[in-house]
């Protein structure tokens, strides 16, 4: 997004009889590809700037004031925005780090000899590939609801009260669903990144006499940096853009108490018309996903930095 | 943590250590499959509520022996036929306009890389960085104006954004390993820049092609964001035939069960089929 000027100029440029008589120059093969994305990721982004800055609201198209940051200064000063942005890092810090740390054990668990290993690593991809909306629903009626949810019987076997997870701990289980759908793909990168792990490290750490603490702390966490650092990138991103399963389980609900802001500029853009708004959110939200995945990678090379230095 | 030997050949302990060994490995494979069926099990269960009748799908304490019945398919089918048209056509027309602009982009940052290819190849990256909400408005008056709104066109288009970057950087992870001397030796013989393409760098990267067609096809399918807020009727893809139930309240679990089966068993076998590329795939080749 920010190395637009940086684009190779000389595509429109270069005279069309480049060397060895044919037409094509590689920088002709690359703009179709950049053109498209500029078109549709950069221009439309700067449109929602522009839009952020003004009250524009799609019942009344026709006043459409300047009102400057007015925008951004309801969405970070009332309470209840603050609430939302909240819940928005909270439902990805949430899921991130359980979808780190079972997946983690998952790959290690994998990652030794056994009947019936790759049965298992192949199978285990499935919750990864289920269609969010399909997740929500399915998780929302046949698992937690509190009459008839599988969830609710397990409780009752157990001489336990059925709990109406949705109803009393709504972003514990949307968390849990979404971890649900998360963890394969962080168990299957780290269990990746695990394989490509040397042998004879291990061995000659073992020879050394290292514990097998010792031994993941300085010889696997080193060599797994690139492995966390793409699961985590990728997850911040995806994580802070969940929608379909917010939507398809509680809709933001009990009150604001799910709802992340892609969920909250869906409802003030297609509910309530408020384009100013929503406008603004989005401009907060790729601000937001830029920061964090930027700062999450700082963090993660600092912190493998130090492990190799002690 | 990595294989670990079956028996210690030379091991000073004897038998104590290595059997200690095959117990502590049996304990961690229980853990394995119990952990991977717990996973599995709210596929598993969806599944074989789609067989169920309501009554029985409804049912406290769950029933799980019962005589399987197709009624749930039969009744979900006249409304998940349409969207299934409109979710292939969206998902396949756009994999392949993302071919058409991504490979070419890819073969020229893999087989002419100049300094700027790796500036190129991140930023490409970086429009990942963007979520689909800072753009949805404008998309959604852009398209209301070119009456897009609704039409399968519009979803081939947005969902060509969302899988460009990953063509051009799978497909320049599976060029760049076309060994260099293969092209040179085209260039001796005087090979132009698309026989190079078409003659080399494609028929090369076959197997790459596939595997990035197959999770661009993936996440076409399962794309909600868009779906929901572009089309409504005529274009409605599965994801907003499912969501439609969503207004049901789970009065229905057994259809539910059913649709969803549908929607979700294509995507499940071609995964499962493809895993390991997949794996490849969602890294961005980061990770091999």
């Amino acid at each position: 997004m920010t190395t637009v000027q940086s684009l190779p100029t000389t595509a429109t440029r270069v005279p069309p009889a480049p060397k060895r008589g044919s037409r094509l120059t590689p920088a002709a093969l690359i703009w179709p590809a950049m053109l498209y994305l500029i078109l549709t990721t950069q221009v439309p982004f700067f449109m929602t700037v522009y839009y952020s800055f003004f009250r524009y609201n799609l019942v009344d198209p026709a006043s459409r004031p300047f009102i400057g940051l007015a925008n951004y200064q309801t969405l970070l000063t009332d309470p209840q925005n603050l609430r939302i942005l909240l819940n928005t890092v909270v439902l990805a810090g949430g899921t991130l780090i359980l979808t780190l740390i079972i997946g983690a054990a998952l790959a290690l668990l994998l990652n030794r000899q056994f009947l019936g290993r790759t049965v298992l690593r192949t199978l285990l991809i499935s919750s990864f590939l289920v269609m969010p909306l399909v997740t929500a629903v399915i998780w929302k009626n046949m698992l937690l609801s509190p009459t008839s949810g599988f969830f609710a019987w397990v409780a009752q076997s157990l001489g336990l009260a059925p709990v109406d997870w949705l109803g009393q701990f709504p972003m514990f289980s949307v968390i849990v669903m979404i971890t649900w759908e998360w963890t394969p793909f962080a168990a299957l990168i780290l269990l990746t990144g695990l394989q490509s792990l040397p042998d004879d490290q291990i061995e000659a750490a073992r020879l050394d006499g290292a514990s097998p603490w010792q031994e993941f702390q300085h010889i696997v966490l080193p060599h797994w940096t690139q492995a966390i650092q793409v699961v985590v990138l990728m997850e911040t991103v995806a994580l802070l853009q969940v929608y379909g399963e917010i939507y398809g389980s509680t809709s933001g609900g009990p009150g604001i108490a799910t709802t992340n802001l892609p969920y909250f500029i869906y409802q003030k853009a297609f509910a309530e018309y408020n384009i100013g708004l929503a406008s603004a959110a989005g401009v907060l939200t790729v601000i937001l996903t830029n920061i964090l995945a930027v700062y999450l990678l700082r963090l993660i090379g600092r912190t493998t930095a130090h492990h190799r230095g002690g | 943590m990595t294989t670990v030997p079956r028996s210690q050949p030379t091991s000073r302990a004897g038998r104590t250590v290595s059997d200690r060994h095959r117990a502590r490995n049996i304990v961690l494979t229980v853990i394995t499959y119990l952990i991977v069926l717990a996973f599995l099990f709210p596929l598993a269960w969806m599944i074989l509520n789609a067989f169920k009748t309501e009554a029985q799908a409804f049912a406290t304490p769950p029933v799980f022996f019962f005589t399987p019945i197709w009624d749930n398919f039969q009744r979900a089918l006249p409304s998940y036929l349409p969207a299934l048209a409109n979710s292939l056509v969206a998902a396949v027309g756009s994999t392949l306009l993302a071919f058409i602009l991504g490979l070419p982009a890819a073969f020229a940052l893999a087989v002419y890389p100049t300094r700027r290819a790796q500036g190129v190849l991140t930023w490409m990256l970086s429009t990942k960085f963007m979520p689909a909400v800072g753009v949805i408005v404008p998309i959604f008056l852009l398209f209301r104006n070119l009456g897009l709104l609704d039409t399968r066109l519009g979803l081939i288009l947005m969902y060509t954004t969302m899988n460009l970057p990953l063509v051009v950087w799978m497909m320049h992870s599976y060029m760049s390993e076309i060994p260099f001397a293969i092209y040179e030796a085209a260039k001796v013989d005087g090979a132009s820049v698309s026989q190079e393409f078409f003659r080399i760098a494609l028929p090369l990267s076959m197997p790459g092609v596939a595997a990035t067609a197959l999770l661009a096809l993936i996440f076409a399918w399962n794309e909600v964001f868009f779906a929901l807020n572009l089309t409504s009727a005529d274009a409605a893809p599965l994801s907003v035939f499912i969501g439609e139930f969503k207004t049901s309240q789970g009065l229905f679990w057994a259809q539910l069960s059913a649709a969803a089966t549908l929607v979700v068993l294509p995507v499940l076998v071609f995964g499962w089929i493809a895993q390991r590329q997949l794996v490849r795939g969602l890294s961005f080749g980061a990770v091999k």
